[in-house]
C-alpha cells in the first residue's frame, strides 16, 4: 500500500517539473534562462488585449433580407470578410458572428497588425452593388405626393428619370460570381464585366424581362452608377437578358473600373454593414501589461506558499506542492483547449489560486481539530478531515461556479474569458484539494513523522 | 469561546453607518462610468518629441469635433482624449492635425457606440440579478436538513443581505474615488463585482456549513451553537482572506495599470466578505431567530 502511493506520487512530481517546463510562459524563462526543449514548446493563445491589434464590431443590416435567410446571409457575410481579412497576412484573424437580441453582427479582431488605417478600409467599404428597377406609374405617384407634401410644388420639377423613382429588385452583390475589368469593343471605354452564379442569372433574366426596353438602374453603395436600357440594341418587343452577364459602364478612367471589379470580386457584401465599435490596443501598452502581469501572479503564488508554510508548517509544505500540481494542471489545460487569455482572464486565474488554497486551510482546520489533544497522527484523522471539510469545499465553490455559469452564458468578451478561466480554476482546484493533497499528506503520514504531530498543524 | 452575537447592535450600528455613507455617496456622485459604460470615444497619443500646451492642442481638436471633449496629459509626452461618438474619418483626421505619424504615435484607440454601452450596462446588471435567484435556490436545497429552528431559506436570505452590504458598501468607495481621485469604472469593474458576489457567498456559506454541521450533531442554545460554529470558522476565514488578499496585493502593485481598479475592487470586497460573513451574515440569521 505504501509503495503504491509513494510511486504515484513521484510520478505526480515527473509530470509536474515536464508540465512545469511546458507551461512556463516564453518570456519568463528567457528572463531567467532557461532553455525549454522544443517539443514541449507551444504558445499560449492570447486575446487582443495582450498582444495588440484591432478590435472592430460591425453591425448588420438585415433589413432587406427575409427572416429565416438571416443566419445563412451573417454566415456568407462572414466567409467573405474573412476572405478580405486573409488578404493582410494576420495570423489567426478572428472574423465571426455575434447574435445580440434582434440584431446580427460582426467581429473583426485582427492581432499585430500595423496597418489598422488600410485594414478598416479595405473591411468596411466593401461596395454593396444592387440592381433597381423602375417602380409602376402608381408607385411614382405615391412618391411625387410625399414630395409634393415636402417640398411644394418644386417637387414637379423632378426629372422622370432621377434615382428616387427605382425600386431595390432582389438582385445584389450576393448573387455575384465574378466582376472584369473590360474594354468596350467599339470605343476602347474601360469597364466592368459581371457574371451572376446560377440563381443570379435567373433572376437577372426576370428582371431584364420585366424591365424590357426600360432603364435598369446599378447603385453601389446607394449611389447610381449608371442606368442602360436594358435590351437596348435588339429590337424586338419583349426579351430578356439570358446567361447571366451585365456590364457596367458609366465614365469610368481604367484605375476606377479597375478597382471597382477588385472591390466587387474581394466580396460584394451581401448585406450593408456599419461599424459601430473600433478598439485599437498598441502592442506597447499590451506587452507591458503581459510581462507585469506574470511577474505579479508568480510573486503572488510564491508569498501564499510560504503563508501556508509558515502557518501550517508541514501540512503548509504539502499543500505548496499541491498547489503546484495545480498550477501546472491548469496552466496544461489552458494551453491545451486553449483558451484565449485576456488581462482578466489571467486575473481570474490569480484569483483561483487564492481559492484553490481555501481549500487546503478548510482541511487543515479541520485535521487541527481532529488531532491538536492527541500524540500522533493517524491516517483515519486526515481521512476524518478531508471528509468534513468536504461539504464547506462543496457548497461554497458550487455558489462560485454558478456565477460562473451565468456570467460565462449572459456576458460575452473578456468577462466570458474571466468567467471561463475562474470556472476552469476552480474545478482544478476541487481536484487538486481532494486528490493531491490527501495522496500527499496519506503518504507521508504513514511515515515516521507522524509522531511529531506539532508539525502537522498550527 | 467568545460571544460573537452580543454585540450585535455594534456591528450592525458600524456597517449601517458604512451603507448610508455608500448611499450618500451614490446619490451624490454615482459611479465615474468609464466608456465601456457611457460609450463614446477614447484617444491616446504619445508625441514623440515634445507635447504641445494644452490650450493648443485644444483649438486644434475643436476644429475637428463639435461636441464635448475632454483632454487629459498623461505622463510627460502623452495626452487622452475623450469624446462622444466619432466617426473613423473624423479618428485620422485629428490624427492628421496632430501632426501625423511623423510627430504622434498612437497608443490606444477606443471606440464604443452608445448602444454597446448600454447593452454592457444591462448586460451586467442581469448577470448580477440572476446570480442573487440561482444563489438562494441553491443555498435554500443545500440547507434543507436544517429548516428548524429558522427556515432553510433564511439562510439565502441573510447570506444574501450580507451580500449586498458588501457590493454597496465596494460601490459607494468607488463612488468616492471616482470623485475624488478620477477612478473610473469600466467592464473589469463589473467583472470584479461579479467575483465580490462569488466570494462573499462562498465564505458565508463556508461558516454557515459550521452552523449546520453544530445544530445537526451538537446541543445547544441556537444562540450558543452560532457562537460556537463561528468561534471555530474565524481562524479559516481570516486566513483565506489572508492569503486572498496576498495574491491581490501583488497584483495591484505588480501588475499593468488595467488591472489596478480591478484588484483595488476585489480587495475591498473580500475584506468586507470575510467581515460580513461572520459578523453581519450570522447575527441577522440569529435575528430572524429571534423573531
Amino acid at each position: 500500500m505504501v509503495n503504491k502511493n509513494w510511486s504515484w506520487i513521484i510520478l505526480i512530481l515527473i509530470f509536474t517539473v515536464f508540465g512545469a517546463f511546458f507551461v512556463l510562459p516564453g518570456t519568463l524563462a528567457k528572463k531567467i534562462n532557461i532553455e525549454v526543449p522544443q517539443f514541449l514548446r507551444k504558445p499560449y493563445k492570447l486575446g487582443l488585449d495582450l498582444q495588440g491589434g484591432i478590435h472592430l464590431l460591425y453591425e448588420a443590416d438585415l433589413s432587406q433580407v427575409e427572416k429565416q435567410d438571416w443566419k445563412s446571409a451573417m454566415e456568407g457575410l462572414r466567409d467573405i470578410i474573412e476572405r478580405r481579412v486573409n488578404l493582410f497576412g494576420v495570423k489567426e484573424p478572428v472574423v465571426q458572428v455575434q447574435k445580440a437580441k434582434d440584431t446580427y453582427r460582426l467581429i473583426v479582431e485582427l492581432a499585430g497588425i500595423k496597418n489598422p488605417k488600410e485594414a478598416i478600409e479595405m473591411i468596411g467599404k466593401t461596395p454593396y452593388l444592387e440592381f433597381r428597377e423602375e417602380m409602376t406609374e402608381e408607385e411614382k405617384e405615391e412618391i411625387l405626393k410625399e414630395l409634393r407634401k415636402q417640398m411644394g410644388p418644386k417637387a414637379n420639377e423632378i426629372p422622370k428619370d432621377s434615382p428616387i423613382f427605382f425600386k431595390p429588385t432582389k438582385l445584389t452583390g450576393k448573387y455575384l460570381k465574378r466582376a472584369k475589368l473590360e474594354f468596350d469593343p467599339t470605343t476602347y471605354e474601360p469597364e466592368v464585366g459581371i457574371e451572376f452564379n446560377k440563381e443570379g442569372a435567373k433572376l437577372f433574366e426576370e428582371i431584364t424581362k420585366r424591365n424590357w426596353h426600360k432603364p435598369l438602374a446599378i447603385f453601389i453603395d446607394n449611389q447610381l452608377i449608371s442606368a442602360p436600357i436594358v435590351g437596348k440594341d435588339d429590337p424586338s418587343e419583349t426579351g430578356s437578358i439570358k446567361g447571366g452577364k451585365a456590364v457596367i459602364s458609366g465614365d469610368f478612367t481604367i484605375e476606377q473600373a479597375r478597382k471597382l471589379a477588385r472591390n466587387l470580386n474581394a466580396g460584394a457584401l451581401p448585406v450593408p454593414i456599419k461599424l459601430i465599435s473600433e478598439e485599437k490596443i498598441g502592442p506597447s501598452l499590451g506587452k507591458i501589461s503581459i510581462e507585469k502581469s506574470i511577474i505579479a501572479a508568480v510573486v503572488g503564488f510564491l508569498l501564499v506558499i510560504l503563508f501556508m508554510i509558515l502557518i501550517y508548517r508541514f501540512s503548509g509544505f504539502l499543500a505548496g506542492f499541491s498547489l503546484l500540481v495545480y498550477v501546472v494542471i491548469l496552466l496544461s489545460l489552458i494551453k491545451l483547449i486553449p483558451v484565449t487569455l485576456t488581462l482578466s482572464g489571467i486575473a481570474g486565474l490569480i484569483l483561483s489560486l487564492g481559492m484553490a488554497v481555501d481549500a487546503n486551510i478548510l482541511i487543515f482546520e479541520r485535521l487541527r481539530e481532529e488531532v491538536q489533544d492527541k500524540d500522533n497522527v493517524e491516517p483515519a484523522d486526515v481521512d476524518e478531515a478531508f471528509s468534513r471539510a468536504w461539504s464547506a469545499i462543496r457548497d461554497g465553490n458550487l455558489t462560485t461556479l454558478i456565477t460562473c455559469a451565468i456570467l460565462f452564458l449572459v456576458a460575452s468578451g473578456f468577462v466570458q474569458g474571466f468567467a471561463l478561466t475562474l470556472g476552469v480554476g476552480i474545478l482544478v482546484s476541487m481536484f487538486t484539494a481532494m486528490v493531491i493533497t490527501k495522496l500527499f499528506m496519506k503518504t507521508l503520514i504513514q511515515t515516521r513523522l507522524r509522531k511529531f504531530v506539532r508539525i502537522w498543524i498550527r | 469561546m467568545i460571544d460573537f452575537i452580543k454585540y450585535s447592535r455594534l456591528y450592525f450600528v458600524f456597517s449601517g453607518i458604512l451603507i448610508l455613507t455608500s448611499i450618500v455617496f451614490l446619490s451624490l456622485w454615482g459611479l465615474r462610468f468609464g466608456i465601456d459604460f457611457t460609450g463614446g470615444t477614447l484617444l491616446e497619443v504619445e508625441f514623440i518629441k515634445q507635447r504641445p500646451a494644452i490650450s493648443d492642442l485644444r483649438k486644434t481638436i475643436s476644429e475637428k469635433i463639435q461636441s464635448d471633449f475632454t483632454l487629459q496629459e498623461i505622463g510627460e509626452k502623452g495626452v487622452i482624449l475623450r469624446a462622444k461618438e466619432i466617426s473613423e474619418e473624423t479618428h485620422q483626421k485629428i490624427i492628421e492635425s496632430l501632426g501625423g505619424e511623423e510627430k504622434v504615435r498612437e497608443k490606444r484607440f477606443e471606440m464604443i457606440g452608445p448602444s454597446i454601452g448600454r447593452e454592457l450596462k444591462k448586460g451586467a446588471i442581469t448577470a448580477l440579478v440572476l446570480g442573487f435567484l440561482f444563489i438562494i435556490v441553491y443555498i435554500a436545497f443545500a440547507f434543507r436538513r436544517v429548516s428548524r429552528p429558522v427556515s432553510s431559506f433564511k439562510y439565502g436570505l441573510a447570506a444574501l443581505i450580507a451580500l449586498f452590504h458588501d457590493i454597496l458598501i465596494t460601490c459607494g468607495i468607488f463612488a468616492f474615488l471616482g470623485r475624488f481621485f478620477n477612478i473610473e469604472v469600466n467592464t473589469p469593474f463589473a467583472a470584479a463585482l461579479l467575483t465580490i458576489l462569488g466570494y462573499s457567498i462562498n465564505d458565508t456559506i463556508v461558516v454557515f456549513d459550521r452552523c449546520r454541521e453544530n445544530l445537526i450533531k451538537s446541543e445547544g442554545g441556537f444562540k450558543e451553537i452560532l457562537n460556537r460554529s463561528l468561534s471555530q470558522s474565524i481562524a479559516r476565514s481570516l486566513f483565506t482572506s489572508l492569503s486572498t488578499l496576498l495574491v491581490l496585493f501583488a497584483v495591484l502593485f505588480l501588475g499593468g495599470e488595467t488591472l489596478f481598479s480591478f484588484s483595488l475592487a476585489l480587495i475591498v470586497g473580500i475584506i468586507l466578505g470575510t467581515y460580513s460573513s461572520i459578523f453581519i451574515a450570522t447575527p441577522i440569521l440569529f435575528r430572524f431567530y429571534k423573531r
